[in-house]
């Protein structure tokens, strides 16, 4: 598995200093009564202020556990991080004090989830939630958090803010209420926001609101975003970088336009014919083949070897190299590019 | 909301009027002899037969007869009992009695039945959660007749904690009975808090609570028991209206005079104004705390708004 | 009437009934594609649920004993009695005691259950037919009619099981009713049925109107099905589950409820031999002889604690939502 990942991919010019967050080697296991579960194995990647990365993979791809580590939320038990090490403003959230974890949690980083609706507490206004963090973390009286609570909701565009402050989750439409999570996730000025799905529960074009809501306030801010999506489109259009995940491991990295333009590894790839594309006259749609993965029982050497249409097994393989046995590390195979294929360089064609 | 509890409050009457009727119905109206039946086994003169037939309307049809018990009961007159006595009476000096064992349940239960199942549902598969399993098990399969006397001998007799029976020392003699008569409710308060808070500690908004990086405390008290309480609140609030109705049992084993043991009493001597008296006060208190909990759900569940 | 109350007045209805169980819950919603699945895995996790074994051996028993008392009462005549024994204490021979007036208890005890399992039965029969059938009509029906049949459910809902059974089981010896005048298990039965259906119905409605208006039935009633037949063949099955584990629950409160009111003074009477009676007879003496409460009330609450046990068991097998 990759651990010389502090090699940042591309992209990262455009951000400024090094990294803000910086995740190395993430394992997760959840004990369940079927037997052990490796939703996370060997996640590496950086996060820099002003950067936009997207974590792209289908469900079960262990993109959201991955996510819940770093912010703390684990229900542990069943999760149980093995290894790793998440570095955040130069220390390491894996070892510090859950009180002290917990205190990154909003100022930080911060987080929004795919449900807005089932996300957000029935039974206490909007008001009152997005307030609740600047009681919580700066001790504000509950009068100052709801004045400071109707500013965030002007400034992720709730239109009647001041009206709307005590109304309840139900009463607002889903892309508002998405805005009211967005609302709360920066309302501390966060330096890493993470969007999990933030989309996908939304109509299309509420969606392309939300980005631009999202990308407009990264703008603002300079914080660093991590989208977590399977959405190619909202990856294209939004991120700077992208990792693709597959069974709990990152396949592939680099900047969007490289990743996009000409995929290194057969996964990506798969995942690029899968989608219809506009330009593609005549093009038939292709879905990947096979199942996902069982987590439970991860396929020996690569782990996407039973689907990949270039595999190499028996006497094809190189010595070293062999799909089904060798597991394939994620490296780098061209600048600013990182695959975990044995056969990348064919993949892309160089 | 106001228009919908006056809405409520309109189909309570049919089934208030229903379930009088009904008991009222079984009192007088069963084939065989009323005067017979309203005076039990004592001789009864054939002048005070044709009072009695006069007085209840015996000879008019048995809607008739239920009219005119609802006129009087509308003008607060619930009629008397054989000894001249007046209805009301009885329950002004047995009502107190009654109410004090229910408040006493009610707050064993609502106390113990939380706690228990709080500390069961925050950790699930603990030992106290599989305490809190079988002794509820167990508690719910337990007659009330059965545990009342358990509790006499152990509690009362053995150790000799508690009067066995009887009001004489006052709300201490309560103490046992109201236990006694809150333990099904206790043991189903204790279930319905463990499993209302483990499923909303799986929620997502909890969940996100955690990620706004609220303390501990707030997260399980602001964003878990605020809202597995909802179910657990209401169904208390319910609950009254049915022990002041349900303490038969409970107040005949203990020699508590409340309206339980009265409505006993009459059912045996036949005192049918009594018995129909009290029922249909014990029918009142039953629909009316429903009602309230009703009211008391919009008011804890903004989601629910009664249109 | 909103969700909700709806919900809430289910709950109440358990523990009214003397049970507490989660079949307030939103019920197994189950096609009949997936029945034979939700059975099989009910089955798997029932055999592993140790409750269900403790409480179907109890379960075993008791209907054993009811068969055959005169195997466990080791051959003694419940009947034989000598005063000289009164309120005897128990002793190897004679593993309960004598009564007061002299009578072998263990005997007594043990041919108490018949009337015990007899009541029971046939009250939870009465249940059934009067819950389903009503149930069915006002779920499938809707409109005016499951108005009227849910507000004469409220009405009866309104009245506790116990205090309507005792003024019905005080009046019926005096009326000309069949089987209610009879002062025996009959009556108590008709009686506590009678007071005791609401909840059947309550279940069966919700069942058949979350059922009704899927799409397989859609397509049943498209192909022309009668309305018997899609009650029959494509609701009722669905409500099978729910209505099992509160039938398996609900055998346990009625032995209990009879207890009770044959305790009260309504229910059998002597010479009857009821576990109701017997513990009558020994609170008089609660101070001198305890054993006469204890033994009858012991074997009472293991009797209903067969039933509620195994209905536990049941729930949890039949509802995937508790499964991890």
């Amino acid at each position: 598995m990759s651990t010389a990942s502090t090699s940042a991919p591309a992209g990262q010019a455009r951000a400024g200093s090094g990294p803000v967050l910086e995740v190395d080697d993430l394992r997760v296991q959840f004990r369940t009564d079927s037997g052990l579960v490796n939703a996370v194995n060997g996640v590496s990647y950086t996060v820099s202020a002003g950067e936009t990365l997207a974590i792209l993979g289908e469900s079960g791809s262990g993109k959201s556990v991955s996510a819940q580590a770093i912010m703390g939320i684990l229900d542990m038990p069943p999760a149980e991080i093995t290894s790793g090490r998440i570095m955040f403003e130069g220390r390491d959230l894996l070892t510090v004090s859950p009180e002290e974890q917990r205190k990154v949690r909003g100022p930080g980083i911060s987080m929004i989830f795919q449900d807005a609706l089932s996300s957000l507490n029935p039974v206490y206004s909007v008001g009152y939630q997005i307030g609740e963090m600047f009681r919580a973390h700066r001790g504000m009286s509950r009068k100052d958090a709801k004045k400071q609570a109707v500013e965030l909701m002007d400034r992720v565009r709730i239109p009647a803010a001041a009206q709307r402050v005590n109304d309840y989750p139900h009463q607002f439409s889903g892309g508002m209420r998405q805005r009211v999570m967005i609302a709360m996730a920066i309302a501390l000025d966060p330096r890493i926001l993470i969007a999990d799905e933030p989309t996908t529960a939304l109509d299309v074009t509420v969606q392309a609101q939300v980005m631009d809501l999202l990308k407009d306030l990264q703008r603002d801010t300079g914080m660093g975003l991590v989208l977590i999506t399977h959405d190619l489109g909202v990856v294209n259009e939004v991120a700077d970088n992208v990792a693709v995940m597959y069974a709990g491991r990152i396949v592939e990295r680099g900047t969007v336009d490289d990743v996009f333009g000409n995929p290194a590894h057969p996964y990506t790839e798969g995942l690029m014919s899968s989608i219809p594309q506009v330009e593609a006259k005549g093009g038939r749609l292709q879905p990947i083949g096979g199942q996902p993965p069982n987590l439970a029982n991860i396929p020996s050497g690569c782990p996407f070897h039973p689907r990949c249409p270039k595999r190499r097994t028996g006497a094809d393989a190189l010595p070293g190299r062999h799909c089904a046995e060798d597991v394939p590390p994620l490296r780098l195979v061209v600048p600013g590019r990182e695959a975990a294929c044995h056969y990348s360089e064919e993949v892309l064609g160089v | 909301m106001g228009r919908y509890v006056a809405r409520r409050l309109l189909l309570t009457i049919p089934v208030l009027l229903g379930a009088s009727f009904l008991i009222f119905a079984m009192v007088y109206a069963l084939p065989g002899n009323p005067i017979r039946a309203l005076a039990g086994d004592r001789p009864v003169s054939p002048a005070v037969v044709e009072v009695l037939t006069e007085r209840f309307h015996l000879n008019d049809p048995l809607w008739v007869q239920y009219w005119e018990y609802l006129k009087n009961l509308f003008s607060g007159d619930l009629g008397t009992d054989f000894r001249g006595r007046p209805v009301i009476d009885t329950i002004e000096r047995t009502l107190p009695v009654t109410i004090k064992l229910t408040a006493v349940a009610i707050v064993f239960e609502a106390i113990i039945g939380i706690i228990a199942g709080v500390l069961a549902g925050i950790r699930r598969n603990s030992f106290f959660d599989n305490l809190v399993l079988v002794s509820t098990t167990v508690i719910v399969s337990i007659p009330i007749l059965v545990l009342a006397f358990i509790a006499q001998l152990a509690l009362g007799l053995k150790l000799g904690w508690f009067p066995i029976a009887g009001t004489r020392e006052g709300l201490y003699s309560y103490i046992l009975p109201g236990l006694v008569l809150a333990s099904g409710s206790l043991a189903y308060v204790a279930r319905l808090t463990r499993t209302s808070i483990a499923e909303n500690m799986r929620a997502d908004y909890v969940r996100t609570a955690r990620a706004k990086g609220l303390p501990n405390r707030t997260v399980i008290v602001r964003h878990t028991l605020r809202n597995s309480l909802i179910p657990v609140v209401t169904f208390i609030g319910a609950d009254i209206g049915s022990l002041l109705g349900g303490a038969i049992v409970t107040e005949t084993v203990f020699n508590l005079p409340g309206i339980g043991r009265e409505v006993f009493d009459s059912v045996r001597s036949q005192e049918g104004a009594v018995v129909v008296g009290i029922v249909t006060l014990m029918v009142f208190f039953f629909i009316f705390f429903n009602l309230v909990v009703d009211v008391l759900y919009a008011v804890l569940d903004p989601r629910i708004r009664y249109d | 009437m909103t969700d909700q109350q709806q919900q809430l007045d289910l709950r109440k209805d358990e523990v009214e009934a003397g049970t507490t169980t989660g079949l307030a819950s939103p019920s197994v919603d189950v096609t009949d594609s997936r029945q034979n699945s939700l059975w099989s895995d009910a089955w798997r996790s029932l055999k592993r649920n140790p409750l269900f074994w403790l409480g179907a051996t109890f379960g075993i028993v008791f209907l054993l004993i009811a068969i055959a008392p005169q195997v466990f009462a080791r051959g003694v005549d419940p009947r034989a009695c000598d005063l000289a024994n009164s309120k005897a204490t128990p002793s190897a021979d004679h593993w309960f005691g004598y009564d007061v007036q002299g009578c072998d208890y263990l005997a007594n005890v043990v041919y108490g259950a018949r009337n015990s399992l007899i009541i029971g039965i046939f009250a939870v029969l009465v249940v059934l037919l009067l819950g389903v059938v009503v149930g069915a009509i006002a779920g499938f029906y809707g409109g005016f009619t499951d108005g009227l049949l849910s507000r004469i459910a409220d009405i009866f809902y309104a009245l506790p099981l116990i205090l309507g059974a005792l003024v019905l089981l005080r009046v019926g010896p005096e009326t000309s009713i069949p089987i209610l005048n009879s002062r025996g298990p009959g009556a108590v039965a008709l009686a506590l049925a009678l007071f005791g259906w609401m909840t059947a119905m309550r279940l069966v409605r919700s069942q058949v109107i979350a059922v009704k208006s899927s799409d397989y039935v859609a397509a049943a009633r498209a192909m022309g099905a009668s309305d018997i037949r899609i009650l029959v063949r494509h609701i009722l099955p669905n409500a099978v589950a729910p209505v099992l584990v509160y039938t398996t629950i609900t055998i346990g409160v009625l032995i209990a409820a009879e207890a009770t009111l044959t305790y009260l003074g309504v229910g059998l009477q002597r010479p009857a031999i009821s576990w109701g009676l017997q513990i009558e007879a020994g609170q008089d003496s609660i101070r001198s002889a305890p054993h006469l409460v204890l033994f009858p009330s012991l074997i009472l609450t293991m009797t209903v604690m067969a039933f509620v046990m195994m209905g536990d068991a049941l729930r949890d097998a039949l509802d995937p939502r508790q499964r991890s």
